[in-house]
């Protein structure tokens, strides 16, 4: 496998994005949004497209830039220090492995089209309070030549801005995949108002029409081609989680090297440069796993399960000790909403729950490692 | 000599490697067991467990593979990092045992290959390759432990030779070695770093006398070393007199990585899963998973910064590899203790040497610069935290 060393076009590709990032979307941006009560920018995603970043994981034949996961990762990476809010990881990560996996001619227009930014995708999979897909209960029933959808779905990113969605429901008892337009009639949304003011929508499917050619590959088929997208997401997340991790971890190291008290730099006080050290090795360890992630969705997807979920694992439980010690370490003026600490700990703490929580990771690495 | 199979693709040295261990690694050496009592450390007073392993490290050294990064003039495998990489995987995936250990392969000739003359490094490290000569590491006094800069054993100028005179404590097996590497005071009036050289010594020096401290596990794998006027000639000091901070420095960064991932750390011992087969207990099975997936992520980590130090210089970053595979050795100890019981309390019981072992990795995060040294490290150096 390739070093863990980024190659020289990903430190290129990371620069650029960091310098793009902090220019277009620094956290007083997320702040801005989330006074005027908006979840998504369009223009900010628009730039990202024209950047290449929609089309990652699309090949350059098919429209895309084909830079792959690990590219994939160094972008969530980057978003993830400054918080910056777009459909990446459903649109350009998640969607795009499903319609590859898939298989078909029919999605070669649909990939164009992201890689285009012409989509924004949400996947609906989840409906209830754990990340939990394969226990899906939403069903399509059978009427004719077509299915009839009714239930609800829950949790679902960038819900509100999609315009498609990919719903996991059941037909005749088998997991199946639905590529739905957001406006099919019967499809109602609601925006939920989640701590980390990103958008989230509840789904309610009411009596919602579905034929024949809205499925993704076949029958009882939606596994097999949303398994490895849930895997590219979720090490995307990872590298997101991680990237966070990294952002409020410079917040608040800058501030324990600015801040004094007892007439002295608070960060000269072992106390708090032990808890600034052990936090840091955490973050190393913890890019470790988020890199080879990346590495092995490149270059072995079939055996890639183990490393994300270590990724996942890791990078849950960094981003969660680092948004507590950056809020604590930070004092009083961490709990309060005009500093930016509080965006970080509210997004680790969604982030942590989205696509699996850490009790999920860890279940799956006891399971592949014969525990 | 040029480096071997430089113009070799990685997957033809792979392949000739796996052809190479299979011919010559004797059966006995294929059991990848790699316990205290199966290593190798060579050295002139070694005898052999086995003429298997004899044989082992005599092939293993003639190919230059046990230090399989040196150059090959100075007797090791001239090998890439990935060669190295590939090599110790068709290792690891024929159950080889590592042919030789020592301090001489992970401390001392790393630095040699940096700070030694030519003549030094054509003097001393063939024979660290082939473990005909074994070396131990004096560096902490008594009064110098944590703060190590304070050494005190003194070395006078005498004609051509130094008059050592002092105490070296936590000396990994003096009474072995043959060698030792030392720090020592040259100059008393010069601020600490600025007094010290980096000195070889042959323990066989009249006035070298060694004695063992007995350890809670009841091994006696440290030494307390004692110098009574013993003469160096000034010809084997490495690097510069009074610069030998740096050295010591560099030689630590090379301990604090061998530490973390070493025979007694993070790759050492019985397999966390092994041991928890005795026991449903949801607890300890949660713990154990934590436990692993903090492990994993450790050996990434430590793949990466063999990467980084290939491609320049970890520094002050190894501090984090030591802090974090002892503390992590610990606690994957701690969870195999507590998964076999009682019957992990007796001396060479049912889980032979565990509990041993358990004993012996507390010594890990004290070894080498404490954890909370390491902390401190890393909060001043990497992190540029004020003092």
């Amino acid at each position: 496998m390739t070093s863990l060393l980024p190659t020289e076009d990903e430190t290129m590709l990371d620069d650029m994005a960091r310098g793009f990032l902090s220019e277009a979307a620094p956290v007083t941006h997320l702040r801005a949004m989330r006074d005027a009560g908006k979840t998504f920018d369009p223009d900010l995603w628009a730039q990202m497209v024209e950047m290449g970043w929609a089309g990652v994981l699309i090949p350059e034949a098919a429209g895309g830039s084909g830079m792959g996961h690990a590219a994939a990762g160094i972008l969530a990476r980057a978003m993830g220090r400054t918080l910056a809010s777009s459909p990446f990881i459903p649109t350009a990560v998640i969607a795009p492995v499903i319609f590859q996996a898939a298989h078909d001619p029919r999605h070669e227009e649909t990939l164009r089209g992201i890689a285009e930014g012409k989509h924004v995708f949400a996947l609906a999979v989840d409906e209830g309070p754990k990340h939990d897909p394969e226990n899906t209960k939403l069903v399509a029933t059978r009427a004719g030549n077509a299915f009839r959808l009714s239930g609800l779905k829950t949790f679902v990113r960038n819900g509100n801005a999609a315009d498609r969605f990919l719903v996991l429901a059941k037909v005749d008892d088998q997991l199946t995949l639905f590529d739905v337009p957001s406006d099919r009639e019967g499809i109602q949304r609601t925006e939920m108002a989640l701590v980390d003011s990103q958008d989230t929508a509840r789904v309610q499917f009411l009596d919602v029409e579905l034929r024949d050619e809205d499925i993704v590959g076949e029958i009882g088929g939606a596994m097999a081609i949303l398994r490895p997208a849930l895997a590219a997401g979720q090490a995307a997340l990872a590298a997101e989680m991680a990237g966070l991790a990294s952002g409020i971890f410079d917040l608040t190291l800058g501030y324990l090297k600015e801040r004094k008290q007892f007439g002295k730099v608070i960060g000269s006080f072992q106390a708090l440069q032990h808890r600034a050290a052990k936090l840091w090795c955490e973050m190393e360890v913890t890019e470790s796993a988020v890199i080879h992630a990346g590495r092995m969705l490149d270059e072995s997807p079939e055996d890639a399960t183990l490393a994300v979920s270590l990724a996942s694992a890791r990078a849950i439980r960094t981003a969660a000790l680092a948004v507590q010690e950056g809020v604590q370490l930070h004092g009083g003026i961490g709990m309060t909403d005009e500093y930016d600490a509080g965006f970080y700990m509210k997004r680790a703490q969604v982030g942590a729950e989205w696509l699996g929580d850490y009790g999920f990771h860890a279940a799956r690495v006891a399971a592949l490692r014969g525990f | 000599m040029t480096d071997q199979g430089a113009q070799q693709t990685n997957e033809e040295f792979r392949t000739e490697a796996r052809a190479w261990l299979e011919a010559n690694c004797p059966t006995e050496m294929r059991d990848a067991d790699n316990s205290e009592e199966s290593v190798c450390w060579g050295g002139r007073n070694w005898s052999f467990q086995s003429d298997a392993q004899k044989v082992w490290l005599d092939r293993m050294a003639s190919k230059g593979w046990t230090v399989p990064t040196w150059p090959v003039e100075f007797g090791g495998g001239g090998l890439t990092r990935d060669q190295e990489k590939i090599l110790r995987e068709e290792m690891a995936s024929l159950g080889a045992r590592v042919p030789l250990h020592g301090f001489g392969i992970g401390m001392l000739g790393p630095a040699l290959l940096k700070f030694g003359t030519e003549t030094q490094k054509q003097l001393y490290l063939p024979p660290i390759a082939r473990g005909e000569i074994r070396w131990c590491q004096g560096y902490s006094e008594p009064g110098a432990g944590s703060d190590l800069a304070s050494v005190q054993t003194k070395a006078e100028t005498v004609g051509d030779n130094y008059v050592i005179n002092g105490q070296k404590i936590w000396t990994s097996y003096a009474d072995k070695a043959d060698w030792m590497f030392a720090l020592v005071r040259t100059d008393r009036d010069a601020p600490k770093h600025r007094g010290i050289t980096f000195l070889l010594l042959d323990m066989t020096s009249p006035g070298v006398s060694t004695r063992p401290i007995r350890l809670i596990s009841g091994r006696s794998p440290f030494c307390e070393t004692f110098f009574d006027d013993v003469e160096v000639p000034r010809t084997q000091i490495v690097g510069e007199e009074n610069r030998g901070w740096d050295v010591a420095k560099y030689v630590l960064t090379h301990e604090r990585a061998m530490i973390s991932g070493g025979r007694t750390g993070l790759t050492g011992g019985r397999p966390l899963a092994s041991v928890l087969e005795g026991t449903s207990d949801p607890f300890l099975r949660a713990q154990a998973v934590g436990c692993d997936i903090d492990m994993m992520a450790m050996a990434l980590t430590l793949e990466r910064y063999k990467d980084k130090a290939k491609a320049g210089s970890i520094g002050d970053a190894s501090s984090m590899l030591k802090y974090y595979g002892t503390e992590l050795n610990k606690r994957r100890f701690e969870l195999m203790m507590a998964a076999a019981g009682a019957d992990a309390l007796e001396w060479n019981g049912p889980y032979g040497s565990l509990p041993t072992d358990w004993l012996r990795t507390k010594a890990n995060s004290i070894e080498g610069g404490t954890s909370e040294i390491m902390l401190s490290v890393i909060a001043k150096r990497v992190l540029e935290m004020p003092s």
